[in-house]
């Protein structure tokens, strides 16, 4: 087992500043921490650890649909590498976030990607295109939800060998 | 031409061929030469790969995510693998994670090579284009040699890797990086002799380091502004953590700095694929891995040729995943290109763009025009570009009204 005294100090500052976080900050492994945070503390928890514990990178912001609540995960690391994984949920019925694009103007793009794909909606992220879907594409369908599937996948298999525009 | 003008002209570029050979597409917005603004629209080429593997067992979603990019193969497949190894807590042999790494090596090197004869296209030195491009052929056989594929290797599994190395394979590679060696040594004296070269890349596409951090920028284009960021030595993963290598910087800040820390890692890789199979250690190359997966969450990160790949997988115990999320280059390169772009000259476009050695997939399927007199937008559907196109080709003499009459079907899309 690897020196996880790094680690153990990232824990011990977090649960410190929030002891609501007492029981959900995990190291999975060297680098990797995950946190379960409330929803209502989710926009303070991640400015405390972007501005006060240098998680200065965001890697990416994770969507997922968790049945009766959406999921978010934002992957946050230090320039040493070590990695925070913040997670919340909000109900499905008003999933609500706060944009995150006055820390990280690349959240941008990813927060467009909840937005497109699951249904998210981002309070703070100004006027832009769709990302990734159609401009298009119609309203209320999130692709990333488990109870979407995708129209053509309905129909009949198509036969490999027929191909009658040859 | 020095006076104010009243009307700034927004222009689409792209999202075919934008000067590049993948769809996106650029509103760009001038004023004589100088570019004013940029709005970037991705997506056209997103195929719901993630949702994919959602309906798919997790072997299936391996090969399915090697194919999220066709150059870095390798980076997505390591990258999802590991997320995965992580989740079932398999513990690999040693010689599996030289063998990934190895090919993780040779990937960077084909990936670069072809990055320098796009740049050299994008700039009109077409003589860099064939040269780099035929050395990367040497590349290219290597790893058809090694896994019987030029591209989508199909070299992880879940434990491991799925082909060894022989000993008269690691000949040839070793053979193969002698040669390399020397073409790159010529590239580096080209890059930092060349006055034409030289000239035509410094000062364009300009990204302080500052900036760099702000907008955060991942692989060589943020190293190229002397951020000293990469995966393989900050969350170190396969047998980058016993391995030397240095991270190569500039502070150039600009397209020129990009080229020479790409030239430069080309250097560094042939370094570390030498050492690689020189203390190739003995054993098996993969261990087995269980079909179902037990229930848990990992994030694995990559240092893709382009900058940091960032996979994050949850299981549910099942045989197929419960979510997949892949989070490419570019994307976080995005919002550096576009600001490296304001107050530019146009025809530094496809250059700039080049330099961050884009992989992406995009879409616009309106076209802004300025109403001469006007100065009013107008947005014209695809059915009245067409028949715009029929009347000007008209009065040239050319009427092409019965060819490709089917392409304005493309008006209900």
């Amino acid at each position: 087992m690897s020196d996880m005294s790094q680690e153990q100090a990232i824990q011990t500052e977090l649960t410190a500043a929030y002891p609501c976080l007492q029981d959900t900050v995990r190291i999975q492994r060297a680098r990797r921490l995950y946190a379960a945070v409330p929803r209502e503390r989710i926009g303070e928890v991640f400015a405390f650890v972007v501005r006060k514990m240098d998680f200065s990178m965001l890697c990416a912001i994770t969507g997922l649909d968790e049945g009766e609540t959406l999921g978010v995960i934002y992957h946050l690391a230090r320039p040493d590498g070590t990695m925070l994984n913040l997670s919340a949920s909000v109900p499905k019925e008003r999933p609500i976030l706060r944009s995150v694009t006055g820390f990280f103007p690349a959240a941008d793009a990813y927060e467009r990607e909840l937005i497109d794909l699951l249904g998210f909606q981002v309070e703070g992220l100004g006027p832009g295109p769709h990302y990734p879907l159609p401009d298009d594409w119609p309203a209320g369908q999130y692709p990333l939800r488990k109870d979407w599937t995708a129209p053509d996948q309905a129909g009949p298999p198509r036969q490999g060998s027929e191909n009658p525009d040859v | 031409m020095s006076e104010t003008r009243s009307r700034d002209v927004t222009i689409p570029i792209g999202p075919q061929h934008p000067a590049l050979k993948e769809p996106t597409s650029f509103s760009v917005t001038l004023s004589g030469e100088k570019i004013l603004q940029v709005g970037v629209r991705l997506g056209y080429n997103h195929r719901g790969i993630e949702k994919a593997c959602e309906s798919r067992s997790f072997i299936q979603s391996l090969y399915l995510i090697e194919r999220v990019c066709g150059i870095c193969s390798h980076s997505h497949s390591s990258c999802f693998v590991q997320a995965v190894e992580e989740i079932a807590g398999l513990q690999l042999p040693h010689r599996a994670m030289y063998l990934r790494t190895i090919i993780a090596e040779l990937e960077r090197l084909h990936s670069h090579l072809l990055w320098l004869g796009v740049a050299g296209h994008e700039i009109g030195f077409d003589t860099l284009l064939m040269y780099t491009w035929r050395d990367r052929e040497i590349v290219m056989d290597l790893l058809a040699a090694i896994t019987g594929n030029r591209v989508n290797y199909g070299m992880n599994t879940f434990g491991g890797v799925r082909r060894d190395i022989s000993p008269e394979q690691k000949a040839d590679i070793l053979k193969a990086m002698d040669t390399l060696e020397e073409r790159t040594k010529y590239y580096i004296s080209v890059a930092t002799e060349e006055t034409t070269l030289i000239q035509r890349l410094s000062g364009v596409g300009v990204l302080s380091h500052d900036d760099a951090i702000r907008l955060g920028a991942v692989g060589p284009t943020a190293r190229a502004s002397n951020v000293k960021r990469d995966i393989r030595k900050d969350d170190p993963y396969a047998a980058y953590d016993q391995v030397p290598f240095e991270v190569i910087t500039s502070d150039l800040n600009d397209v020129y700095g990009r080229t020479l820390v790409r030239v430069r890692e080309l250097m560094e890789s042939y370094k570390l694929i030498r050492h690689l199979l020189n203390s190739l250690p003995d054993g098996p190359i993969a261990v087995k891995a269980p079909r179902k997966m037990p229930a848990g969450e990992a994030v694995s990160r990559y240092e893709a040729p382009r900058g940091e790949n960032v996979h994050y997988v949850r299981a549910n115990g099942s045989e197929k995943p419960e979510r997949v999320k892949v989070r490419a280059p570019t994307l976080a390169n995005v919002q550096a290109v576009a600001h490296m772009l304001i107050d530019r000259y146009l025809a530094d476009l496809p250059i700039v763009v080049a330099a961050i050695d884009p992989c992406f997939s995009c879409t616009d399927r309106l076209i802004d025009l300025t109403r001469e007199g006007g100065g009013r937008c107008d947005v014209i559907t695809w059915g009245q570009l067409h028949d715009y196109s029929l009347r000007w080709y008209k009065k040239q003499g050319m009427d092409l009204s019965k060819l490709n009459s089917r392409f304005k079907c493309g008006e209900s899309s």
